[in-house]
């Protein structure tokens, strides 16, 4: 039988760009370039290793968000994957991560699934807690952060890198991973895999496809309310010394002065 | 006055500095009720209750070693059942996260997480978080259920508070869910005698222009004189010179401390995203053009392998 991957995308600002917050305190989307982000290239380059591991696999990237996401689908299908799921819905606007988490839950058992593997974080919001929060909602193991990742035996094993320790960690599938950047460099997507990608298949769902009601999910539905976000003033200009052979001293001094020392 | 839960880290009964710190915010919300789990779980009650704790729930069993996270979860869930609290707060450690997540979602409850801040509002607790790599300050709170928050190391000052710390026994069933992870072994980190990244008050990292793993030992040697912990971007860790335990940065820790000294590196989104809330900035590098400057403090253009030694010997100087 297949192993059934999922693999959680998301659709990011662009951190190089001048990211801002819109007028409702959502991510402002219109005024930088967006992409799939950097951290969930390495759940697809896992996803597709596992997948060539195995005999019989298919790769399956999802993401929940707004039309313009369907580019970090296009770039993990550009990679490898079999095919996309794309849930779209104006409801959808402003979710935090527990409306967001029970859409790609709905939507992942609607697809089927052995494993689902993710990114260890997104690199907007960074928190970090969508894999372990899947994993409860799933009702599956979450084998999470792991810098190595093998599927074989109907079982998923890994390391996971502490503060404190090192861990070789073990799981039944169905389970939920996600991986760090430390598991493995992402392929670049090659000239064949970017036209093959425009002929797979990209499945649209909205929020009445997978039962969620609209009061769910959104600004109005999430869990967690941003009541304000302010620009950080600019930093006061600093000093800077040019070295001229006493740079370390003055840099002492400056550490004295600031009670460092 | 409401119960504030505060989730205990330790090792094997030493309360790490985060925990105490998360003991001064549960202060301005109510009374904390301190939850701590695992080998050593009662011997955390005394520096707990120096630091306001009213009371210690402890509970031990093999599973908080042997499974991953889930016993931990279960747990802190029957404290939130026996305690019925205003909020329950976290360290935002990679662990801690997903243990205060798990619990949101079960108990109905949104989640915060790496708060910087914490006060009482009139709505419950306002959160103050850093965003987009600390471009933008949000202020948030959970608007349904329980607030469960997460908090950074170095938001809070430890602060002597003396309270009963009563230590009570928790009692814990594990769900079905609890042993779906095995931890089948584990290796302790070496210790390297140096405060963890993520807690130090003061960060020393190295980047390209340390320019090879041998030559990390004039930054580990600052950072001694400094009592300080040691950072890599992420050119120094990709080339092999320093572990990627080390490394700060949008890939890898985010850290905070009170001051954060880079040496040879250029200040790129990706490692600014990871020190840019540390409260004092100072950079040393060749480049005058490097994008760190516009963030520092106290900038020394020059080269590292002049400035750094020299700077290590004055500091040791200074301290006699």
């Amino acid at each position: 039988m297949s192993l059934r991957i999922v693999v959680c995308v998301k659709y990011v600002p662009d951190a190089t760009g001048d990211r801002k917050f819109a007028d409702d305190l959502t991510v402002d989307r219109d005024d930088v370039d967006g992409l799939l982000s950097e951290l969930d290239e390495y759940a697809v380059e896992q996803a597709l290793q596992i997948a060539e591991e195995a005999d019989d696999a298919e790769v399956t990237v999802l993401t929940v968000g707004p039309e313009d996401a369907k580019d970090a689908l296009r770039k993990a299908l550009s990679m490898g994957a079999d095919k996309a799921v794309h849930v779209e819905d104006d409801d959808l606007h402003g979710s935090d991560v527990m409306a967001t988490s029970l859409v790609l839950a709905k939507a992942i058992e609607k697809t089927g699934y052995d494993v689902v593997i993710a990114g260890m974080a997104s690199t907007d919001g960074t928190m970090g807690v969508l894999p372990a929060i899947l994993a409860e909602r799933l009702g599956v193991p979450q084998v999470t952060l792991l810098s190595e990742v093998k599927i074989e035996d109907g079982k998923v094993t890994g390391r996971r890198d502490g503060d404190t320790a090192s861990e070789q960690l073990e799981a039944a599938l169905p389970a939920v991973v996600s991986v760090t950047d430390q598991s493995g460099e992402a392929r670049y997507p090659s000239f064949k895999g970017i036209m093959a990608a425009k002929k797979k298949p990209v499945e649209s769902l909205e929020l009445d496809d997978l039962d969620i009601d609209a009061d769910e999910v959104g600004l109005e539905g999430s869990w967690t309310r941003v009541d304000s976000a302010a620009e950080r003033p600019a930093r006061t200009a600093g000093t800077i010394v040019k070295d001229e052979g006493e740079g370390g001293k003055q840099l002492a001094e400056f550490l004295a002065s600031q009670k460092f020392i | 006055m409401a119960e504030i839960l505060v989730y205990v880290d330790h090792v094997d009964g030493a309360v790490r500095k985060p925990t105490l710190e998360l003991l001064t915010l549960a202060r301005r919300l109510g009374e904390p009720v301190a939850v701590a789990l695992g080998n050593g779980a009662a011997d955390t009650a005394a520096a707990l209750a120096e630091h306001g704790a009213v009371k210690v729930l402890t509970a031990d069993a093999p599973e908080f070693a042997e499974y991953l996270v889930v016993p931990k979860v279960d747990a802190l869930q029957a404290a939130y059942d026996a305690v019925s609290p205003a909020a329950v707060l976290v360290p935002s450690s990679a662990e801690g996260k997903e243990i205060a997540a798990r619990l949101a979602v079960r108990i109905g409850s949104g989640v915060i997480t790496d708060a910087v801040d914490i006060e009482a509002g009139d709505e419950g607790p306002v959160a103050t978080q850093a965003a987009f790599a600390a471009s933008f300050t949000t202020k948030s709170r959970v608007s349904k259920g329980t607030p469960v928050i997460t908090v950074k190391p170095n938001s809070a000052p430890v602060e002597a508070a003396p309270a009963a710390g009563a230590v009570e026994a928790l009692a814990v069933s594990f769900g079905p869910l609890a042993t779906g992870t095995k931890v089948t072994a584990r290796t302790p980190r070496e210790s390297t005698g140096r405060p963890e990244l993520t807690e130090a008050a003061i960060v020393v990292s190295g980047g390209r222009g340390v320019n090879g793993a041998e030559n990390f030992a004039i930054i580990e040697a600052l950072a001694d004189s400094l009592g300080a912990a040691v950072g890599a971007s992420r050119a120094a860790v990709d080339a092999g010179w320093y572990p990627h335990s080390n490394q700060v940065g949008q890939t890898g820790k985010s850290v905070s401390p009170q001051l954060y000294i880079a040496s040879g590196i250029s200040g790129a989104i990706q490692h600014r995203a990871g020190m840019q809330t540390s409260k004092t900035i100072v950079a040393i590098n060749k480049d005058a053009e490097a994008p760190i400057f516009d963030l520092v403090d106290y900038g020394v253009v020059g080269d590292l392998f002049d400035v750094v030694p020299q700077l290590t010997a004055e500091v040791q100087a200074r301290k006699g």
